[in-house]
């Protein structure tokens, strides 16, 4: 049995306290009124917009001889009312900050949980004979599925109800009503899908769905701890063929709701195994990096350097996979560069560059160098060094996927984003080593733990 | 001519086999060569045969398609002829290389590929109408054949076969400089 450390407990607790704080923080200084924004654009006006004002002075010259002064008073006033739209606007995206750090912070905990919870899906699926020894790890690990997911759904709806739509602009009620200044018809037409009520109950379904999952397959692996046959081992692997097929729609439908929704004028197809491919990837880091950790503290007896390779072979193997969906999804899109969709990556082009080329680095080169040779899969702080960078990646990844459409170039890595990756990493910390003392760390009866512990590759 | 004389002990059973390359190993016999019908696992340890270095070798052929690749399609597309092409960007190189990723990835794997399958036929010294090195038909089929020079101990080599569990020991005389 795993005694959840005493240090541990108060380092998860430590976390989850100063990223309370650093989220309330961020709230607190988020809340600006108008005039303060107006201030914070005219000093940022004054450092860097000189060499567009310049050139605006440049092209008013031109027009000057012809314009009358009546003219001009009116573009005078045409500015004056641009300038109170445009501080709104970064007003509006100031508030959004803090929602944005909060959600992709939950939601990338979430791909973990809901990642690891497939990959053992997988792994019952196929039988495969060299994870059973791993079992227990990934059982805990997706005990953070329930209540990952619940935070994730429940910030998105929190967001409209406290946050007055800082995540989601269709959630706004403005925004499909004709009679409107807000009025937006293409949004408007797909209303009967996006609409708060169907979106709550969708993410309830996907919810329940893969709680479910997590709930019976952990209680059938314990189950079959103490059992007289293999009923509950044969059980297992259907729940976990059916899951499997119930997952990859039910994902699919999460990626739209919950991450393609937040720019409701944009679309794409593979997103949703775009999003599936960084939920994988992750997880399989977290597998790597929590066995590594036990096996450390001498809990893990029957895992073997093998193992370490295996696992590091799927983190090698997805991580190229995530690259092949990210640049297919990119290329196509640059390719066509038909308006409509390339405003998705124009934006993340020019607000974004460095995250947005930066985080292939970290989830393709860095890996793809470090772990193509197979000496250094076993080798435990290489894993973890690569485990470190793939996940900070895949954090940028969420961070590229949601801030954009939230915050726009008003990003920043700061306190916000900061501590409320610390909020949910004590949070995913405190849930995954308090399933991991429920139960023994090495499966009982199964019928292929016998492979598993002699599993040499 | 000058003769060497090496013993050909052959098996029927892939365990047997290893069992017995282990004990000849730990009796300090150098064992020349072994002919399988089939890749038995962890007979390269148990004989303690180097780890290849094909896979090194074929990162390097990748990374000599990658900058093929990328030193062909700057010259033809981006210094050579810049045209325009449907409006693709081709000022630099980085500017149009979404377009050239494909060709880079394929050229990679092309080159890896090949190179490799090539590099293993020359170091294993295999190519059409090459004479084929078998001593034995059967070891192709459900024999396995044990190849050990004999340095005058003949007798203690062939007791210690017999031990290990072959099933037909043969010492035959071979030419030094025999053309392979």
């Amino acid at each position: 049995m795993y005694t959840f450390s005493n240090k541990l407990k108060t380092f998860s607790l430590a976390l989850i306290v100063i990223g309370v704080l650093g989220v309330a923080y961020g709230f607190i200084d988020s809340n600006k009124s108008l005039e303060d924004v107006k201030t914070m654009l005219t000093e940022e006006g004054s450092s860097h917009g000189k060499a567009l004002t310049e050139a605006t002075q440049n092209g008013l010259e031109l027009h000057a001889e012809q314009a009358s002064e009546n003219q001009t008073e009116d573009h005078a006033a045409l500015e004056a009312h641009h300038d109170e739209e445009h501080a709104k606007h970064v007003q509006h995206q100031l508030a959004n900050r803090p929602w944005a750090a909060l959600y992709v912070a939950a939601f990338f905990f979430m791909m973990i949980g809901v990642g690891v919870l497939v990959f053992y899906a997988i792994q019952i699926a196929a039988q495969a004979g060299w994870s059973v020894v791993l079992f227990r790890v990934m059982e805990g690990i997706s005990a953070y599925v329930l209540p990952g997911t619940l935070i994730v759904l429940g910030i998105a709806v929190a967001s409209h109800y406290i946050g007055h739509d800082n995540l989601f602009i269709w959630m706004n009620p403005d925004i499909t009503n004709p009679e409107s200044d807000y009025y937006d018809k293409l949004v408007d037409n797909k209303s009967s899908y996006l609409n708060l009520p169907w979106f709550i109950i969708r993410g309830l379904i996907f919810i329940a769905g893969w709680g479910l999952y997590q709930y019976f397959s952990r209680k059938l692996s314990i189950a079959q701890d103490t059992a007289e046959d293999n009923s509950n081992f044969k059980k297992s692997f259907r729940f976990a063929a059916g899951f499997l097929v119930f997952f990859i729609f039910t994902e699919s439908v999460m990626s739209w709701d919950w991450i393609m929704s937040l720019d409701p004028h944009w679309f794409s197809t593979l997103f949703g195994w775009y999003v599936f491919s960084s939920m994988f990837v992750s997880g399989v880091t977290v597998i790597a990096l929590i066995t590594i950790y036990l096996k450390s503290r001498g809990y893990l007896e029957a895992v073997n350097d093998s193992h370490l390779h295996d696992i590091s072979k799927y983190l090698f193997a997805f991580s190229i996979f995530w690259t092949y969906l990210w640049f297919s999804q990119f290329m196509l899109i640059w390719y066509s560069n038909i308006p409509e969709e390339v405003t998705y990556f124009a934006s993340r082009f020019n607000d974004y560059q460095l995250p947005f080329i930066g985080m292939v680095v970290l989830n393709f080169v860095f890996p793809f160098l470090m772990l193509i040779n197979s000496d250094y899969k076993r080798i435990p702080w290489l894993i973890v060094i690569s485990g470190i960078v793939v996940l900070i990646g895949h954090y940028l990844d969420v961070f590229v996927m949601v801030m954009p459409a939230t915050v726009g170039d008003q990003w920043f890595i700061g306190i916000p984003e900061i501590s409320s990756v610390l909020l949910f990493a004590g949070l995913f910390i405190f849930v995954v080593f308090t399933a991991l003392t429920k139960a023994p760390l090495l499966v009982k009866r199964h019928p292929l733990k016998k492979e598993s512990e002699n599993f040499h590759y | 001519m000058e003769t060497s004389k090496v013993i050909h002990a052959i098996y029927t059973d892939d365990d047997v086999l290893m069992s017995a390359v282990k004990r000849l190993k730990a009796e300090k016999h150098h064992i020349e060569e072994i002919y399988t019908p089939f890749p038995v696992h962890g007979l390269d340890k148990a004989m303690g045969l180097a780890p290849t270095r094909l896979a090194i070798t074929s990162f390097l052929y990748g990374t000599v398609g990658l900058i093929v690749s990328v030193v062909m399609m700057n010259y033809m597309m981006i210094e050579d002829w810049p045209m325009d092409i449907g409006g693709k960007p081709s000022f630099s190189f980085m500017e149009n290389s979404p377009a050239f990723i494909p060709i880079i990835f394929e050229l990679t794997v092309f080159f890896a590929a090949h190179l490799m399958v090539i590099t293993f036929y020359l170091r294993s010294r295999m190519w059409p109408f090459k004479q084929a090195e078998n001593p034995d038909p059967r070891t192709t089929d459900d024999h396995f054949l044990m190849e050990i020079p004999v340095h005058g101990n003949e007798n203690e080599l062939q007791d210690l076969l017999v031990e290990t569990g072959a099933v037909e020991i043969n010492i035959i005389d071979k030419e030094e400089d025999k053309e392979h």
